[in-house]
């Protein structure tokens, strides 16, 4: 019976010895850059053209009224007139020229919210990951509280209390696009920290400052990277649904949200003024998305379960 | 607790900030003493601080001041109109599931099939899809083209069904993906092997073993989607008229009446927080795991 | 210690089965022309490092290789005479836990979280019985008591996670036997296991085995085990069986020089301290194997013919056989 408990223990000290190494399975399988999603991408290419070039391409001005031609339905159908590709609306403004100018709002706004709430929440996030303890705890509550705020309802209320406009709305949503960013960014930072490098450079007397900003930020950046494509679609809806309630951008500037919800009274009889708007809107929103999974995708498949 | 305080602070704060109801209310020839009083009569003249003080007061008894454009009890106006979005909003949220599961389990077992790629394309597009804009192409087509479905307001149970097709279905779009990620990883779990093992039936492998095991993030995450769905509410309710509380939220916006604006915002809170404790029952009874912990 | 008597017949054959899986990175020859024979009363060890193939030629058996990149490319698995290979899914199914079953090595994943023991092990019964609800709970409570679990009426309101690492694994031992196999396949099932339960597992199965004189295809990497456990063994390395004989001899004579080393790697109680053995060098990439012996690049002995053809397999004693060119003259030992 001994012997063969020693040979039971003697084997477990064998296999031990003999458990192989894995086989190599270090590929990580980056897709070429060849392997960008196409169609996304010239959607995207084709919004930033036509919000840049607007006042290039767009046949007529966005506010320039002409009530004899209101109400047309477009060029392709009965009725239509080939000055008006889409139609006119009910104060007889071109509604591709308003959907082209619509873009510059949706990009400008998604833009400066992005990069206001994205700086705010990158910032909160590695230093709050990083530093840790009170700071962290205060933060984070912060944070969640924020979080259980209802996106549209802030944006209400600041639009209406501030005042419509672009700066506004900018304001509202960053305020809530950085708490999502800082909590994601945190817990990325997380586990920078914890890797060699880190205590490497506080072994050699690096100041927290430098820490965070040399060697904590450029790991992050990935994850941020990946965290803003998501969010562009997040920030063109929230503008649209802000518009369609009536408190974005004011008149006469078209932005789509609120071409489709100045359509609505005509909808069973000019479709037209609400339906491309809207598709504009989806295909956009659409394509940045899929861009985004793309993107996450290959800086780093790891991310799909926290993302 | 502390939560709600916070929340009620910077309700208070935030309602204060959008702009004077007294502008709103008032004739535009009403002179500076016709505004005074109006002021006095809605307790807009005293102190900041002494309006926080009144308003939580209030809060600890229930009473969370008058609307001002109902001139009712704020309470009284949200709780006649939260019905309307409580039926509403578990409906979306079922349809949602009933939806999702299906959809999701066939994508996890077909994977990489055309059925799997149709429905991520549905999901990726559900989420695209901006809520308002679905509303009125519903309208459109189910209700001024084929006539089937009314458009707007509250009535039979027909009424029901395109605001709860609107309001759910962004959420149907994400809950399927994570059903399908979830079944994934379940499909290819040791317990899921060892069942295969015993001989049981692929249906019964799918439908008793996977199912239960995936179902459990996604009913952690029902309380976010709950509050999604009643956020999602002010636009799908703007959308179709309808007398709930989402509506309401518009409305106190745009008419500045902000009694009610904190009522809502502060009740919408309770409610919330009230339907996460439930998912947190609910998840122990789903997770034997957790009850013993 | 081998087996409680004579091994009687041959209950499972595999017969050059070839098994490939289909990976991003190549086409994997997981199993690559594996035959080995099962006798009833007897058990067979399957050893080797991991990622040899002995889990998969465990899975291809029970045609439950990974979808849609494993499949059975060539070869039979004869069960009493029927090729498995042949049979639908239907038919698989049936065979299942009723014909072969099998234990899995971790017993914390095995098991279903959500579900009471109970509700697992009827549920095992129900697959091959036609009874009402109180028989089979009635015969899972008969089964954890062979098992030898204590208190089984109140262990099948259990959940899994209220049990001991060792309890579990003799419930998903009683699970395996629930429908009276013939075959049962063990997947390393103690390697998971504290050492001093491992030795009370270990005499279960044999218990078990004596009993019910099911064949048992016992797969680890552990030596002390097989000299506990095995009347037969047969290593395995990259895909294919390099030697395999009966226990006693291939302990006392091992022809392979693999087997060689592997034995040679066994630190020995009681002699001086001296370093550990390993062997150098890691086995061939299973989607890119060389032409010839896939042990050459590790081997002592290695020459060109090595190299260049893998030998084929020769016969060194009664039942002994080595897929080694250097056989035939006795191969020095350490």
């Amino acid at each position: 019976m001994a012997r063969l408990e020693e040979g039971l223990s003697v084997g477990v000290v064998a296999g031990e010895a003999l458990a192989g190494i894995d086989e190599a399975s270090d590929a990580r399988g980056r897709g070429a850059l060849a392997r960008l999603p196409w169609i996304p991408t010239l959607i995207i290419v084709a919004l930033v053209v036509a919000a840049a070039g607007a006042p290039l391409i767009a046949p007529h001005s966005p506010t320039e009224q002409s009530l004899p031609d209101k109400l047309l339905p477009p060029a392709w159908q009965e009725g239509g007139n080939a000055k008006y590709l889409l139609g006119t609306d009910v104060l007889g403004r071109d509604v591709l020229s308003r959907l082209l100018y619509g873009a510059r709002v949706s990009l400008t706004v998604a833009a400066a919210a992005l990069l206001a709430g994205g700086a705010v929440g990158l910032a909160v996030g590695i230093l709050s990951g990083y530093v840790g303890g009170r700071i962290d705890s205060v933060l984070m509550r912060i944070v969640d509280a924020t979080l259980t705020f209802p996106t549209i309802l802030i944006a209400l209320l600041l639009a209406v209390s501030l005042g419509q406009g672009l700066r506004t709305m900018v304001l509202a949503i960053a305020l809530i696009l950085w708490a999502r960013f800082a909590r994601i960014v945190r817990g990325e930072v997380l586990t920078v920290k914890g890797r060699d490098f880190v205590a490497l450079a506080q072994v050699r007397g690096c100041s927290h400052a430098r820490i965070m900003g040399v060697h904590i930020l450029p790991n992050v950046m990935n994850t941020f990277m990946v965290l803003l494509s998501l969010h562009i679609g997040f920030v063109i809806l929230v503008e649209a649904s802000l518009s369609f309630l009536g408190a974005g951008i004011p008149p006469p500037t078209p932005s789509w949200g609120q071409m489709v919800s100045d359509g609505r009274s005509h909808i069973a009889s000019a479709w037209w003024l609400s339906f491309p708007p809207g598709v504009a809107i989806l295909l956009i929103v659409l394509a940045f998305n899929l861009f985004g999974d793309w993107l996450r995708d290959w800086l780093d498949p790891r991310l799909r379960q926290q993302v | 607790m502390l939560l709600l305080v916070i929340l009620a602070l910077i309700v208070f704060a935030l309602a204060r900030v959008t702009g004077n109801p007294a502008d709103l209310l008032l004739r535009e020839d009403a002179t500076q003493e016709d505004r005074a009083h109006l002021l006095k009569a809605l307790g807009l003249d005293r102190p900041t601080h002494e309006q926080l003080l009144v308003f939580l007061g209030g809060a600890l008894r229930g009473d969370l001041g008058q609307s001002i454009r109902y001139r009712k009890p704020a309470v009284e106006v949200f709780f006649e109109r939260l019905p309307n979005t409580l039926t509403l909003v578990p409906l979306a949220l079922f349809g949602a599931v009933v939806m999702a599961i299906p959809l999701g389990m066939s994508a996890a077992v077909y994977r990489g099939t055309l059925l799997d790629r149709a429905a991520n394309a549905v999901a990726v597009l559900g989420i695209a899809t901006p809520s308002f804009w679905l509303g009125i192409v519903l309208i459109y087509v189910f209700s001024i083209t084929l006539g089937w479905l009314p458009s707007a307001r509250m009535g039979s149970p027909a009424h029901y069904v395109l605001p709860a097709i609107t309001l759910g279905a962004f959420l149907v779009a994400g809950m399927t993906r994570l059903v399908r990620s979830s079944v994934l990883e379940v499909l290819d779990s040791e317990f899921v092997k060892l069942a295969r093992l015993k001989g049981v039936s692929e249906v019964t492998v799918l439908w008793k073993h996977c199912l239960r095991n995936a179902m459990i993030p996604v009913v952690t995450l029902f309380g976010v989607f709950f509050a999604l769905l009643v956020t999602g509410a002010i636009v799908t309710e703007t959308v179709f008229a309808w007398p709930g509380v989402g509506r309401l939220t518009y409305e106190a916006v745009i008419f500045r009446d902000y009694p009610l604006l904190q009522a809502i915002i502060l009740l919408k809170a309770v409610i919330v927080l009230g339907v996460n404790l439930a998912v947190d029952i609910l998840y122990a009874y789903l997770d034997p795991r957790v009850r013993y912990a | 210690m081998t087996g409680p008597g004579a091994a009687g017949e041959v209950v499972l054959e595999l017969r050059d089965l070839h098994a490939h899986l289909s990976t991003r990175w190549g086409v994997v020859r997981a199993v690559d022309g594996v035959s080995l024979t099962l006798r009833e009363g007897e058990t067979l060890g399957l050893v080797g490092e991991s990622g040899c193939g002995k889990t998969m030629t465990a899975l291809s058996i029970l045609r439950l290789l990974p979808r849609p990149a494993g499949r059975i490319v060539r070869g039979q698995i004869l069960l009493e005479g029927e090729d498995l290979t042949a049979k639908s899914a239907r038919e698989m199914r049936r065979v299942r836990g009723r014909r072969i079953a099998m234990i899995l090595q971790d017993p914390q994943t095995s098991l279903n979280p959500v579900f009471t023991i109970g509700n697992q092990l009827v549920e095992a019964f129900r697959v091959h019985l036609v009874e009402g609800l109180r028989a089979l709970r009635r015969r899972a409570e008969e089964a954890l008591r062979q098992v030898r679990v204590a208190a089984p009426a109140q262990r099948l309101r259990d959940y899994p996670h209220q049990m001991s690492g060792g309890m579990k694994q003799r419930v998903v031992g009683a699970i395996a036997i629930a429908g009276s196999p013939r075959v049962l396949i063990a997947d390393e099932p103690t390697t998971a296991l504290d050492v001093t339960i491992q030795l009370q597992y270990l005499t279960l199965l044999r218990e078990i085995q004596a009993r019910t004189r099911l064949a048992m295809l016992f797969i680890t990497h552990d030596f002390g085990i097989v000299a506990r456990m095995c009347d037969r063994v047969a290593v395995m390395y990259a895909g294919r069986i390099v030697e395999s004989g009966p226990m006693r001899d291939l302990f006392a004579a091992p022809r392979h020089p693999y087997t060689q080393a592997l034995m040679a790697a066994v630190p020995k109680m009681g002699a001086r301290p001296e370093r550990l053995v390993a062997i150098d060098g890691q086995p061939p990439a299973l989607q890119r194997l060389p032409p010839g012996c896939r042990f050459a690049e590790r081997c002592r002995y290695t020459d060109d013919r090595c190299r260049r053809e893998y030998p084929p397999t020769f016969t060194v004693g009664p039942a002994h056989e080595a897929a080694c060119w250097r056989v035939e003259p006795s191969a020095p030992r350490p």
